[in-house]
C-alpha cells in the first residue's frame, strides 16, 4: 500500500482545525479582536469558495461576485427596517434575491465569453452598487445601520460572539462539502468538462449555457449567503460592500489559494486577511508590500498557494 | 437651450479624455492581449506629475510636457520590470497581478505626496470664459481640452493608419503570431506601445487635474469607464473606442443633466431627486449590457477572423 502524506491536504486540514479551535484560543488569551477579525475572515472565505465554483470549476470569470454580498446584506438589513426579525425569513430571502438576480444577469452575461464576461459581470454589478446608492429609504450612499441582529428563535444568538462565530464557519464548511459535493457529481463533471472544452460538449449534447447558468445561480445563491453573514457581522450594510474593488479582493483570494481547488480559496482568504492584517499593523503603507507580493505570487507562483504546496508533494 | 449647448461640451470633452485613456488600453488589450487594470494609476501619476512640475517651473505647458515625459517613462519601465512578464498568461493572473499594481501605487502615492489631495491652479492665460456662440459662453481651458484631445486623436489615427509603426500595431492587433513569424521585433513593439498607452493615460490625467482634484483613487472610476469604452467598441479597434468614448461621455454628462428634469415629469419631485442620481450613474453600464447582449464582440471587433 502506497501510503503518501499529501502537504496540501495536510495544510488544508490544519488550516480547518484552527479554525474549529480558534474561539478556544481567543477564549484562554482573552483576544477578543482575533475572533471578530476571523468572523470576516469566515464569511470572505464564504464568499470566496462560492466565486471558486464559479471560476475555478465552472471556468466563468465573475468580476461582480460582490454584488451578491451586497444582495445577501440589504435583504437582513431591509427587512429588519421594515420590522421583519426573523432569520429564517431574512436569510431565505436573501437566498432566493440572489438567485433571481443570478438568474437574470446570469442569461444574459453567459452570451458573451472571455474579457467581455469579465466586463458584463462587472457592469451589472455596478448596476447594482447605483441602484443601492439611490435607496434612500435605506440609506442611500451612507448605508443602513442592522439595529437588531438575525432573530434565529432559541437555536442560535447571533449577539453572542462565539455562536455567531461557528454560525458563520459552519455555513463555511457546510458550503466546502457542497461545493465538494458539486464537483465530483455528474453535474460538476459537466461543468468541468464545459471549462475544458465548450465545443466538443456541445457536440456530444450538453446543453452548455443550461448548465453554466445553473452554476451561475448557485454560487450566487453561496454568495448571498455570505453577504447576509456579513451584515450581521458588521451590523451595517452599504453600497461600499458591492464595490467593483470588493469583487476584485474576491477574486485576489480565490486565485492566491488557488483557483479549482476544494481548499484553496479558504486558505487564500485566511492569507490575504490576515496578511494585509498583520502589514497594516506593521505598518501604515502595507499596499506598498501587498502590491508587489502578489505580483510576484502571479509570477512565480503559478496555481495559488494550494499549487505550489502540491509541487513541494511532487518535488 | 444655453445649457444644452454647455453640457453637450461638457460631454464631448468628458468623452474626449475617455477615448485618451481607452485608446491606450484598448491598443494594450488588442495587441499584447493584457488586461491592465494599473492604466487608471498611470493616469493617477499623471495627473500628480503635472501638479508636481507645474508648481517647480511654475509653467503649465512646460510642467505639462514633463510630466508627459514622466508617465511615458513609468510607464515603459513599469513594462520592462513587471508587465512583461505577464504576456501570454491568463487574463485572471493580469487581473490578480496589475491589481496589485493599483495597491502599490496608491500607496506610494501616499507616501510621496501625502494622503491630501492636491490641486493644480488652472493656467492664467486659459482661464477666460470664450462666447462660441452669441449669448453662450464656455470656459476656454474645457475648450483647449477639446481641441488638445481631438488633435491627438487625429495624431493617432494618422499615426495608427498611414505610418508603419501603425501598420505593425494594426497587424499586431489582429494576429499576433503572424507578425512575430515575420521577423518583427515584437518586443521593443511592444514597449512601445505601453509606453504611448500610459502617455496617452498621463495626457488625460494632466489634461483634467485643473478641473478635479489630483486625489488618491482618482484613476480607478474612470478606468472602470474605460473599460466600458473598449468594450462597447469592441477590443483593440481605436475607431471603436473613439465612437464607444464620445458616446458614453455624451451619455453620461447629459443623462446626469437632464435626468433628473425628466423624471420629474413622470414621478413626484421626492422619490425622482432620489433615483435621478442612481439612474444617472446606471446609464452606461446599461447601455453596455444591452451592447453585449445584442453584439457580444462590441460594436467594432477589431480581429474578425
Amino acid at each position: 500500500m502506497k501510503f503518501s502524506l499529501n502537504v496540501s491536504s495536510l495544510v488544508a486540514a490544519l488550516v480547518v482545525a484552527g479554525l474549529v479551535l480558534l474561539p478556544v484560543y481567543s477564549n484562554l488569551s482573552g483576544n477578543i479582536f482575533i475572533l471578530t477579525l476571523f468572523t470576516r475572515i469566515v464569511i470572505l472565505a464564504l464568499a470566496a469558495v462560492s466565486l471558486n465554483l464559479l471560476m475555478g470549476y465552472g471556468g466563468m470569470m465573475s468580476f461582480g461576485h460582490a454584488a451578491y454580498l451586497g444582495i445577501g446584506g440589504y435583504a437582513v438589513g431591509i427587512l429588519a427596517q421594515e420590522g421583519i426579525g426573523s432569520g429564517w425569513a431574512q436569510f431565505a430571502v436573501a437566498i432566493a434575491v440572489s438567485a433571481l438576480y443570478a438568474l437574470v444577469i446570469g442569461a444574459l452575461s453567459l452570451r458573451t465569453r472571455g474579457v467581455y464576461f469579465i466586463m458584463i459581470t462587472l457592469a451589472f454589478a455596478q448596476m447594482a452598487y447605483y441602484v443601492a446608492s439611490g435607496l434612500a429609504r435605506y440609506g442611500g450612499d451612507d448605508g443602513l445601520t442592522v439595529y437588531k441582529r438575525s432573530d434565529f428563535g432559541g437555536l442560535i444568538y447571533l449577539g453572542n460572539r462565539v455562536q455567531f462565530y461557528y454560525l458563520c464557519l459552519f455555513c463555511l464548511l457546510a458550503v466546502v462539502a457542497l461545493v465538494w459535493r458539486i464537483v465530483n457529481s455528474r453535474f460538476g463533471l459537466v461543468l468541468q468538462g464545459l471549462r475544458s472544452n465548450e465545443q466538443r460538449m456541445q457536440a456530444i449534447g450538453f446543453p452548455s449555457k443550461r448548465y453554466k447558468l445553473a452554476c451561475f445561480a448557485i454560487a450566487g445563491m453561496l454568495c448571498g449567503l455570505s453577504g447576509a453573514l456579513l451584515a450581521n457581522n458588521t451590523d451595517f450594510v452599504s453600497p461600499a460592500v458591492m464595490y467593483w474593488t470588493r469583487s476584485g479582493d474576491l477574486m485576489v483570494m480565490v486565485i492566491l489559494g488557488g483557483m479549482g481547488t476544494l481548499m484553496g480559496p479558504v486558505v487564500g482568504s485566511v492569507v490575504f486577511l490576515v496578511l494585509e492584517e498583520v502589514l497594516s499593523q506593521l505598518t501604515e503603507y502595507w499596499a506598498l508590500i501587498m502590491g508587489p507580493l502578489l505580483l510576484l505570487i502571479v509570477l512565480f507562483g503559478r496555481g495559488g498557494i494550494m499549487g505550489m504546496l502540491g509541487r513541494l508533494n511532487r518535488g | 437651450m444655453l445649457l444644452v449647448v454647455e453640457q453637450f461640451l461638457n460631454g464631448l470633452q468628458f468623452g474626449l479624455l475617455l477615448f485618451l485613456l481607452a485608446a491606450g488600453l484598448t491598443l494594450v488589450f488588442g495587441i499584447m492581449d493584457l488586461v491592465n487594470l494599473a492604466h487608471g494609476s498611470l493616469y493617477m501619476m499623471g495627473a500628480y506629475f503635472a501638479a508636481t512640475f507645474v508648481a517647480w517651473t511654475g509653467s503649465f505647458v512646460l510642467g505639462g510636457v514633463l510630466a508627459l515625459g514622466a508617465t511615458l517613462l513609468l510607464g515603459i519601465v513599469l513594462e520592462f520590470t513587471a508587465l512583461r512578464h505577464l504576456y501570454g498568461r491568463d487574463h485572471l493572473d493580469h487581473v490578480l497581478a496589475t491589481f496589485g499594481l493599483i495597491l502599490f501605487f496608491n500607496e506610494a502615492v501616499r507616501l510621496i505626496w501625502g494622503p491630501a489631495g492636491l490641486a493644480l491652479p488652472l493656467p492664467s492665460w486659459l482661464a477666460f470664459p470664450v462666447t462660441i456662440l452669441p449669448g453662450i459662453q464656455y470656459p476656454a481651458y474645457r475648450l483647449a481640452i477639446i481641441v488638445v484631445a481631438l488633435l491627438v486623436a487625429l495624431l493617432l489615427y494618422l499615426g495608427v493608419m498611414r505610418t508603419r509603426i501603425g501598420m505593425l500595431i494594426r497587424a499586431g492587433a489582429s494576429n499576433r503570431e503572424m507578425i512575430g513569424a515575420l521577423g518583427i521585433n515584437i518586443k521593443l513593439l511592444y514597449t512601445l506601445v505601453f509606453g504611448l498607452g500610459a502617455a496617452l493615460a498621463g495626457l488625460a490625467g494632466l489634461m483634467q487635474a485643473p478641473i478635479l482634484t489630483v486625489q488618491i483613487g482618482m484613476g480607478e472610476n474612470i478606468l472602470i469607464l474605460a473599460f466600458v469604452v473598449i468594450v462597447i467598441g469592441g477590443i483593440g479597434s481605436i475607431r471603436g473606442a473613439f465612437i464607444a468614448a464620445i458616446m458614453i461621455g455624451l451619455i453620461d454628462t447629459m443623462g446626469r443633466a437632464f435626468l433628473p428634469n425628466l423624471l420629474r415629469q413622470v414621478l413626484n419631485s421626492a422619490s425622482a431627486s432620489t433615483a435621478a442620481p442612481a439612474l444617472s450613474s446606471m446609464l452606461i453600464y446599461l447601455l453596455m449590457a444591452i451592447v453585449l447582449v445584442a453584439r457580444p464582440e462590441g460594436l467594432f471587433p477589431a480581429n474578425r477572423r
